[in-house]
This record gives C-alpha cells, sequence and structure tokens, in this order.
C-alpha cells in the first residue's frame, strides 16, 4: 500500500486488469455452455458482446436447453440484467461521462467494474481519475477475455461429442452459484428470498412450460422488497415479523411504489457487492433512507 | 429470423439498454427504498430459481440425476473452501463427468 498510496490512478487500473483477466476467462464455460445448450457460436459471441452480463447469457442459454418458453427465458434473462441498470445510477454521477462515450461506459457497466470503480476512493480530480482508471481497466481486460473465452468455449464445445459426457450440463448451474454465493453470505434476507425464489420455481416446474418458473420466483425479491431491510429488522418483540418462508406470499403482483425518496442509490447490499462497497466514498452510507423505508412499514 | 436469434437479439439490446438507462436516468427515478430493494434481490431470486430447476428439472417435470446433484455439490464443496470461478466450474464438470465416465451415476 505505501509503495503506490502515491498513484491511485495507476493502483486502480492493476486492479481492474487483474480482475478482468481473471473473471474473463469464465467466458469459456459461458461458450461451452451455450452451444451446448443448443445456441449457435454466433449467437453465444453475440450475447457476449452486447448483453456483456453473465448471468443474464447463462440464463438465457438454460431456457433454450430446457426446450423452453423463450419469452419466459428472456423475460428472466432481463430481469437478472436489471441489477446493471441499478450500478449505472450509482455509477453515474462518479464517472462523470458525457456525451457519444457514455454509450460505450454503458456496455462496460457489470458486477466486476461496478466493484473496482466503487472500491476508489473518489473526490478532487485524482479521485475521479481512478474511478475511471479502475471501471474502464476492469472494462477492457474483462470485455477482451469474456469475449474471446466464450468463442474458443463455443468452437471448442461444438467439436465435443455429448455434453453431458463432459458435465456441461452442470456447468451452468455451478455458475449460477458461484453468482449466487457472495450473495449468501450477505443475510438472512438473502438467504429467504433465495429459498423462496427456488421452492416457487421448483412448485411452479409441473405447470408451466420451462423458463416461467424463473421468472415467477421474482415475486420473493417482490415480497422481500416490502418488507423492512434487513439491518433495520423489527425491534425485540417484532421479532415474528421477520422475513420467514412466507415472504414470497406477500402481495405477489403489487408493484413497488415510486413515490419519490430522498435516498440515494446506495442500495443496501448491492448485487455481488459488498455492503462496504456500496457504501464507499461519494456514498452516503444514508442510514437516514433506510428508516424512512422501516418507518413507512409495508403491507404484510 | 429464428425465434431463437430473436431470444438472443431481444436479451441482447434489453440488457445493454438497461446499463445505458441507469447511466442516463435522473436518480430519482429508482430512488424509492423499496424499488431499490427488489432490484437488488431480484438476481438472488431468479439465481436461485436458476439453480432448483436445472439441478432437478426435466421440460415440465422434476427428475433426479445423481451425476448432476454430485457435481453442484463438488461445486458448493470449492465455493467454501474459497476457490476461484473457474475452480468451482471445472470442479462441477469434472465430478459429473468422472462419474459417469465410471459409471457410478
Amino acid at each position: 500500500m505505501a509503495e503506490t498510496s502515491a498513484d491511485p490512478v495507476r493502483r486502480a487500473a492493476r486492479d481492474g486488469i487483474a480482475l478482468g483477466l481473471a473473471v474473463g476467462t469464465s467466458g469459456l464455460a459461458f461458450g461451452a455452455a451455450a452451444v451446448a445448450s443448443g445456441l449457435s457460436p454466433a449467437q453465444a459471441c453475440v450475447l457476449s458482446l452486447v448483453a456483456y452480463t453473465g448471468a443474464s447469457q447463462f440464463a438465457l442459454a438454460a431456457a433454450v436447453a430446457g426446450g423452453g418458453n423463450l419469452i419466459a427465458g428472456t423475460a428472466s434473462a432481463v430481469l437478472l440484467g436489471s441489477r446493471n441498470g441499478l450500478y449505472g445510477l450509482r455509477l453515474a454521477g462518479l464517472l462523470g461521462f458525457r456525451g457519444p462515450f457514455r454509450l460505450l461506459a454503458a456496455l462496460g457497466i457489470t458486477d466486476e467494474s461496478t466493484a473496482v470503480a466503487l472500491a476508489q476512493p473518489a473526490g478532487g480530480r485524482t479521485g475521479r481519475a481512478a474511478v475511471r482508471a479502475g471501471f474502464l481497466a476492469t472494462f477492457g481486460s474483462l470485455y477482451l477475455t469474456w469475449n474471446a473465452g466464450t468463442l474458443a468455449g463455443a468452437l471448442g464445445a461444438g467439436k465435443l461429442g455429448s455434453p453431458n459426457t463432459f458435465g456441461l450440463d452442470v456447468v451452468g448451474p455451478a455458475a449460477f452459484l458461484a453468482l449466487l454465493w457472495p450473495r449468501l453470505r450477505e443475510g438472512r434476507t438473502e438467504r429467504t428470498v433465495a429459498l423462496a425464489g427456488a421452492l416457487i420455481a421448483l412448485a411452479a416446474t409441473p405447470f408451466c412450460p420451462p423458463g416461467l418458473p424463473i421468472v415467477l420466483a421474482a415475486a420473493a425479491a417482490l415480497g422481500a422488497a416490502m418488507l423492512p431491510p434487513a439491518g433495520m429488522l423489527p425491534p425485540p418483540g417484532e421479532g415474528a415479523l421477520s422475513p420467514a418462508g412466507e415472504v414470497a406470499l406477500s402481495a405477489p403482483g403489487e408493484a413497488a411504489p415510486s413515490a419519490p425518496g430522498e435516498a440515494s442509490p446506495s442500495a443496501p447490499g448491492g448485487a455481488a457487492l459488498s455492503a462496504a462497497e456500496w457504501a464507499a466514498p461519494g456514498g452516503q452510507p444514508d442510514p437516514a433512507g433506510a428508516a424512512g423505508a422501516a418507518g413507512d412499514r409495508p403491507c404484510r | 429470423m429464428s425465434a431463437t436469434w430473436i431470444a438472443v437479439l431481444v436479451t441482447a439490446v434489453c440488457c445493454y439498454g438497461l446499463k445505458l438507462a441507469g447511466l442516463t436516468v435522473p436518480p430519482r427515478w429508482l430512488a424509492h427504498p423499496r424499488a431499490q430493494r427488489f432490484a437488488v434481490l431480484v438476481p438472488v431470486a431468479l439465481l436461485a430459481a436458476l439453480i432448483a430447476v436445472q439441478a432437478v428439472g426435466r421440460g415440465e417435470s422434476l427428475a433426479v440425476d445423481p451425476a448432476r446433484l454430485a457435481g453442484l455439490g463438488a461445486a458448493a464443496a470449492a465455493l467454501l473452501l474459497r476457490a476461484p470461478f473457474l475452480v468451482v466450474i471445472l470442479a462441477a464438470a469434472g465430478t459429473a463427468a468422472a462419474l459417469r465416465a465410471l459409471g457410478v451415476a
């Protein structure tokens, strides 16, 4: 730390490149899984080039593999990608990109680039330069390796025989598990939502075309979002109100109200990002906003 | 154009559009805490659902595939050991492939 503290920009770039190269190799897994699912190499590459968000890409491949409902598969892929919109909200002010360059920067928003950008000490000209360097370095290295990996995996998998022989049918769920894992460690709400989502999907599977059960599982997130945030759980005595198995049953179909709120986009938890990263410099941890959410106690 | 291509293109364009929208729209559009919590929790619910359905689902029915479940178990074990992403994937695929090659599962 001592030797680099004078140059946060260089350090941010180095961290970004290292992370991008390491994570990007998993493009191999996506390319192989996509082709094993029935996507063509060209389709796998278009997803990696344009969608460029791993979980959504795996989700669409899964829907194709199930021979399922492509509309539901697309919907679940897009829902999974919605977190990138939140990242964008969070990054917009920090990056401060304007004009056409913003169109390019938008493509680079992923779990990884957001994590590196938010980990930089923001503030001042150096701070913004470090945020930008971290974001762009992660974007560049991850984009190149992810897409090269996708192409190699897609072409390689096509030369293999039955995908199951090589265990490629497990690649998708294992990748999902790896993506979900850090969120499960964050708290009870996350674990409850995960369990409820899995149960909803399994219960719906015999009655729905493949793909639709995944979309229905979003009701678990909707139910939990209506409850007070995990960090602000009810005072003692109200413990029974904490999110439990029945979370998923609360008011599906009721959209999250869009009343203007005072909270900054420092979302609690933050997909695939630790709470500490969300609360990084530049973003107020915002206890007031969270307290407000707990105050207007939602439906149950 | 095949239905699969349409799904691929719609997914790709929508995923990019969501990123661009986040960078572009006024922050207050998603400022409500509940809307944020929903957006943050959606991936958790969907990923868990995908894992469950792919682990024991086969089309519109549920079916147990021991090799696949063992592969997922290997992935979980690798994650507990804090292995990197690619190691997790290789452990899962390798376990399932090995069990099938041995005819155990």
